[in-house]
């Protein structure tokens, strides 16, 4: 319970030091300069594009393979999560309205 | 920031906190569901502790939770991690007038307490970085009292969070409610059709590229998505319909 292991221990200080260096990086240098415009560009699209790579396969597919069956309760609570943020532009609504499909589809019906 | 005394005893501190109260319901909720999510995604109690503690950004910290799990290549996690955070390389660009000022250390400290609220709030307070002194020590007691509710919000809400999940059997599966705040992230996020293909790209690139080894997938699908939608933007960049995301 209290145990750290170094990898996530390692993970763990890495990622506290991107957070540095992103919500620093036009502070660190006194000489003013700019991101080259393709990268400027590139800002655009890589935050949205790493969310889906991290959560699709998280909500389509179990040990590595697409799921085989419609009853999985992840892909209705996705949905609904979805569905809620449009309704409601509310990252907690979404939480909420994924969950409430999610828990009873899960240990109710054990999808 | 907030542990110096010039800043935390400012009349503009208590403005910075009491701007943010209204908010700190939110992010605590938000930090309270982090909390939960670790735990129940398979971290230890210790580990999920020093990640809401030292990290201190959710999104980032939701993402990396399956690629820990899965025991994907550090740097694939930090690179991913740098991806989710972008917004804060453009936030710092914004905030650079109003800080540089400040010696190396305060200004990453400013930079590293200043998330997205008090980013919001911040500069919707000061449309123009101060040029007076006077001024700029009102400024950065502001946003130290802004920070400091933001962070305190958050830390304790993800502490509580931490350890009401001790109590919660794992087989209710509740570190699923991660995924469902980075779904809400996203749809936030899709603001342009062409973040929205960026994000469809990605997705199914990242699932049809599973089986690369080290969790390449994820790069391989940001770098997929990226690439086509800069060439897509070429594409149309003449049409006048083309539509420019803030």
């Amino acid at each position: 319970m209290m145990d750290i292991d170094l990898y996530t221990f390692t993970v763990i200080v890495g990622l506290a030091c991107v957070t540095v260096l992103a919500r620093g990086f036009f502070l660190i240098s006194r000489t003013s300069w700019n991101l080259p415009h393709w990268a400027q560009r590139g800002l655009q699209y890589a935050p949205i594009a790493a969310l889906a790579a991290v959560v699709l396969p998280e909500v389509v597919m179990t040990q590595g393979h697409l799921v085989g069956t419609w009853q999985d309760a992840r892909l209705f609570a996705a949905a609904a999560g979805a569905a809620a943020y449009f309704w409601r532009k509310d990252v907690l609504v979404t939480i909420l309205a994924g969950m409430a499909v999610f828990l009873p589809l899960h240990l109710g019906l054990g999808w | 920031m907030f542990f110096r005394r010039a800043h935390y005893s400012h009349p503009a501190f208590r403005e910075g906190v009491r701007d943010l109260s209204g908010m700190a319901p939110g992010i605590a909720a938000w930090g309270l569901m982090t909390g939960v999510a670790m735990v129940k995604s398979g971290m230890s109690v210790a580990e999920s502790l020093l990640m809401a503690l030292i990290v201190f950004a959710g999104s980032s910290q939701l993402a990396a939770i399956p690629l820990i799990i899965a025991g994907a290549p550090i740097w694939i996690i930090l690179a991913t991690g740098f991806c989710v955070n972008l917004r804060f390389v453009v936030f710092s660009l914004h905030l650079r007038p109003y800080l540089m000022h400040l010696p190396l250390w305060e200004r990453l400290t400013h930079g590293y307490f200043t998330a997205d609220l008090s980013y919001v709030l911040f500069t919707r307070r000061f449309a123009h970085p101060a040029t007076e002194p006077a001024e700029r020590l009102a400024q950065d007691a502001y946003l130290s009292g802004n920070c400091f509710l933001n962070w305190m919000s958050w830390v304790s809400a993800s502490v509580v969070g931490v350890t009401l999940a001790n109590f919660i059997p794992p087989a209710w599966g509740l570190g699923f409610a991660g995924i469902l705040c980075l779904i809400g992230i996203l749809c936030g996020l899709a603001t342009t059709r062409l973040r929205l293909l960026s994000a469809a790209v990605a997705g199914v690139a990242a699932v049809a590229t599973f089986a690369l080894p080290l969790k390449l997938n994820i790069l391989v699908a940001i770098a997929a998505a990226v690439i086509l939608c800069l060439t897509m933007e070429d594409r149309f960049a003449s049409s006048a319909s083309n539509q420019q995301a803030s």
